[in-house]
């Protein structure tokens, strides 16, 4: 292919959401050139559906915030399967990160005093989460965009050239990433790339990857993603040699959009329940009160009026059950759903009309108000939402160290935000996401800055590159074949029906029989068309790795027999102190996935002071306890 | 329930093309991007179309359908008459790449010429103090999702391109005003609107703002305030005299 573009950078970023653009923007302030791919134009990716906000304990709103809070409610959220190094990082560096934000010209909400505004979401003891109304991914991915554009200002000062060291590739899907060496000397070398609105593809090469790709949710059929999240890093990392931990633990958001049937999946903020919402069922009962969980009984409100009297005086009242963590409202809207309580839809009601004045909501949920006025003609101020729940976000990822966020097993590839796994454990908190890209990001950027200062330079394999080239290309010589589209549509109806909410052995294998049909099924895919843009093409190029990053969501689901956060087998209930200590690590072995137990390391004690005895005897072997200094006296 | 639409789509690319009749199943509460996924699945696997988040935050799928330029995810189809033709073109002001993509690169490069942000020097993060109702002027700006839909609305360019090289847009301009809002810049940019961002090509006739699926007061609120700001600099006597004697700095 000699009429491929190629180029060399010191650090080629896959992505440009808001880990992405973070991570390049530490690169290029660590004096490295660098490459941004985005499978969208610039500033669309995913990270602008998030709306509810930024968790960082600047305690603004409630100054007994601070990060062991903050590291001590994460912790809860993932159900302590969490790296506690990663959760510790990510509270610590939060603040600062946002107050970055700032300093490039994001406009947050205000206190009275001026200050950053913090609002309550589910799981966070204190009101933490910094917001612009409820678009506060746009506003991230805004100022990150504008950061680079900033930067790419200054380098036309001094180079005369706005893209002498950032530049982005809009409109640019990655497809392989090649590696060089065995063993321990096998290192990143590069990335093929392909343009979209042309077709043509494009060779980089580089000494370090960041993988900032985001998630899986197209694997299923009810999601808030978008067609980007195909899960492209997660696959990139296995194939690279990497392992993704995890996966088992996938996030239904408890309140997407029920009806009408096309908006099926789009999200409700949660800022609607922080901001005083309630869900009810068909009977009119705040059903949330009867699945208040063992684990968090002292933590939530029992009566409605104590609830109710916790939004103006938190510091003696417990909060509502609206405001459990995702994974526990979730499961409580598909029992009450089950057991026929549901709404008309399908779901079940979220009502703010009642509790807050007209203007107050348009004020505070903007897009909630549109969304619902445009897409499905019904008006929050004046009526009940129909909501149920939808895929929003995969806990697992590829595994990296926690400080580095350099992949395991891959050396010169790094992994941040939605891709990389750890941090949260089985389950995330709300507001736990845009915090994750910031702090990760920049984590990440530096790490693989620091890298390229001192890696010997990489060679790309011609040989290799064909080859790849080759098999992207090869749909094109098929004139009859198989659909990509009906693929990724049995792909998605499988995963919501055999590996979603609650799952049981037997349907899993059922969905690996699926999947392994659908990975035959596409070698044999057909295009038609040219290369000029053309979707049919992309999704053919996208689907492989979808099946990889299911395959290793539905094995490790098989494997982990206990439920825990996102992952609830009906076959075993119950939560088990002895599984806590496992992680489940996805590798490539030959043509299938294979996962492995690997055991998590043990809070430290200087951390595990955050916790007191009784609640950590809820999750830990008595050992574990003894361990920590907490055990039966 | 369900009923067969007709659908008349441009399908092409930059050189030539044509509109093609589709007819295909629409169900109920479906917009105008749900039916052009049917197409795309069923009988058009190579359909071009750039969306991403069917949900109005992203600002990816603008088109025109019937003729208005419009987010084809918040284009509800029980706004037309079911016997009714709905015909969907790419967005006119920029240059077609396929079918209903085109190539927005333009307000990439002129959003590229307005400095950023600067803030006060010495000013740390964390110890920034501003207002709500001094941060809610450029909130109001910082809702766009990046359409391009007044870009390609505004008859400054939607009819005469060779304009492109002067007038920025609204989209840009609106951007200057966000900033010269900003309760902390500290960069004045009323000069590079006028003289490099063609600042003077808008006539205010609100096309914009009509097209805008945030509902951003583009013309009221940016526009003219910032028309205002560069008339006030510089029909202004005193500082038209300072000027000339050069008290004030050079960036000014």
């Amino acid at each position: 292919m000699s009429d491929m573009e190629r180029y060399s950078f010191d650090v080629v970023v896959v992505g440009a959401g808001g880990a992405g653009l973070r991570a390049a923007i530490a690169a290029r302030e660590a004096g490295k050139s660098v490459a941004i791919l985005s499978k969208s134009l610039f500033g669309k990716a995913h990270t602008v559906m998030a709306e509810g906000g930024i968790a960082a304990s600047m305690a603004n709103v409630n100054p007994n915030d601070g990060w062991k809070v903050h590291f001590g409610d994460t912790m809860r959220g993932g159900k302590f399967l969490n790296h506690y190094r990663m959760a510790e990082l990510h509270a610590k560096e939060a603040p600062d990160r946002v107050w970055e934000l700032e300093s490039w010209g994001a406009l947050f909400d205000r206190t009275k005093e001026g200050k950053i505004s913090q609002r309550n979401f589910g799981g966070h003891e204190y009101p933490r989460l910094a917001h612009v109304g409820d678009r506060t991914g746009l506003e991230m991915i805004r100022t990150l965009q504008q950061r680079i554009v900033a930067l790419q200002q200054e380098d036309k000062k001094l180079h005369g050239d706005y893209e002498a060291r950032v530049k982005v590739f809009a409109e640019c899907s990655a497809t392989d990433l090649f590696t060089t060496g065995e063993g321990e000397d096998r290192r990143v070398s590069g990335v093929l790339a392909y343009w979209r609105p042309s077709g043509n593809f494009v060779l980089f090469q580089a000494k370090a990857v960041v993988l900032a790709t985001g998630g899986i949710g197209k694997s299923f059929k009810v999601t808030s993603n978008s067609w980007e999240y195909t899960g492209d890093g997660h696959a990139m990392a296995m194939m690279a040699g990497g392992a993704c931990i995890n996966m088992e633990f996938v996030q239904f958001h408890p309140t997407g959009m029920v009806a009408p049937p096309s908006v099926r999946g789009l999200l409700v903020t949660e800022s609607v329940r922080g901001d005083g919402g309630v869900l009810t069922n068909s009977e009119g009962r705040r059903f949330m009160f009867d699945y208040i969980p063992e684990v968090f009984k002292d933590k939530y409100a029992t009566t409605e009026e104590e609830a109710d009297r916790w939004y103006t005086d938190p510091d003696n009242n417990k909060r509502p059950p609206e405001l459990l963590p995702r994974d526990e409202v979730a499961r409580a809207i598909n029992s009450e759903v089950k057991a026929g309580r549901g709404s008309p839809h399908g779901g079940v009601f979220l009502d703010v009309s009642k509790r807050l004045p007209a203007d107050v909501i348009k004020a505070k949920l903007p897009s909630m108000w549109h969304q619902f006025k445009e897409l499905a003609d019904v008006d929050i101020t004046q009526e009940a939402m129909e909501v149920g729940p939808t895929c929003h976000y995969v806990m697992g990822g590829v595994e990296v160290d926690p400080d580095s966020q350099a992949v395991v097993g891959a050396r010169g590839l790094f992994a941040a935000g939605e891709v990389g796994g750890g941090l949260h454990g089985s389950n995330r908190l709300g507001g736990n996401s845009l915090s994750d890209l910031l702090v990760f990001g920049k984590r990440a950027g530096d790490s693989a800055a620091d890298y390229v200062s001192t890696a010997s330079d990489v060679s790309l394999d011609e040989a290799e590159v064909n080859a790849a080239i080759a098999t992207a290309l090869e749909p094109f010589t098929r004139t009859t074949g198989e659909n990509p589209y009906e693929i990724q549509a049995e792909l998605q109806q499988t995963m919501n029906d055999l590996v979603g909410i609650i799952r049981t052995q037997h349907e899993i294998e059922q969905a690996l029989k699926v999947i392994d049909d659908l990975k035959l099924r596409t070698k044999e895919i057909a295009v038609v068309g040219g290369r000029e843009y053309n979707p049919g093409w992309h999704l053919s190029l996208d689907l492989p790795k979808q099946l990889l990053v299911s395959e290793a969501m539905a094995r490790s689901a098989l494997t982990r027999q206990e439920s825990r956060g996102g992952h609830t087998r009906e076959d075993y209930p119950q939560m088990s102190p002895q599984w806590r200590q496992v992680i489940l690590a996805s590798r490539i072995v030959g043509d299938v996935i294979e996962v492995q137990q690997q055991s998590l390391p043990l809070v430290p004690a200087e951390l595990a002071v955050v916790f007191d005895a009784k609640e950590l005897s809820k999750y830990m072997t008595e050992e574990e306890l003894q361990l920590l200094g907490k055990g039966q006296a | 329930m369900g009923y067969m639409a007709k659908f008349r789509l441009w399908r092409g690319d930059h050189g030539t093309g044509s509109l093609v009749d589709y007819d295909v199943e629409v169900n109920d509460g479906e917009v105008v991007l749900d039916v052009l996924h049917r197409l795309q699945a069923t009988q058009a696997n190579d359909l071009a179309i750039r969306w991403n988040c069917k949900a109005g935050k992203c600002g990816s799928c603008s088109a025109e359908v019937n003729g208005r330029p419009r987010l084809m995810c918040l284009t509800r189809m029980n706004t037309f008459e079911e016997t009714e033709v709905v015909t969907v073109t790419p967005l006119r002001a920029f240059p077609v790449i396929r079918d209903l993509v085109t190539d927005v690169s333009f307000n990439y490069e002129k959003a590229r010429e307005v400095p950023a942000f600067q803030p006060p020097k010495g000013l740390q993060p964390g110890e920034y103090r501003m207002q709500q109702i001094d941060v809610e002027r450029s909130q109001e700006f910082r809702k766009c999702i990046e359409c391009f839909l007044c870009q390609n609305t505004c008859h400054a360019v939607r009819d005469h391109s060779e304009n492109k090289k002067y007038f920025a847009g609204p989209r840009v301009l609106m951007r200057v005003a966000e900033l010269d809002m900003h309760p902390l810049d500290t960069l004045d940019r009323q000069k590079l609107a006028q003289e490099e961002l063609g600042l003077g090509y808008c006539n205010i006739t609100k096309c914009c703002t009509e097209v805008c699926p945030e509902h951003i007061h583009i013309t009221d609120n940016a526009l003219i305030p910032l028309k205002e700001r560069v008339a006030d600099r510089k029909y202004d006597p005193i500082r038209w005299l300072g000027s000339k004697i050069r008290v004030r700095s050079d960036n000014d």
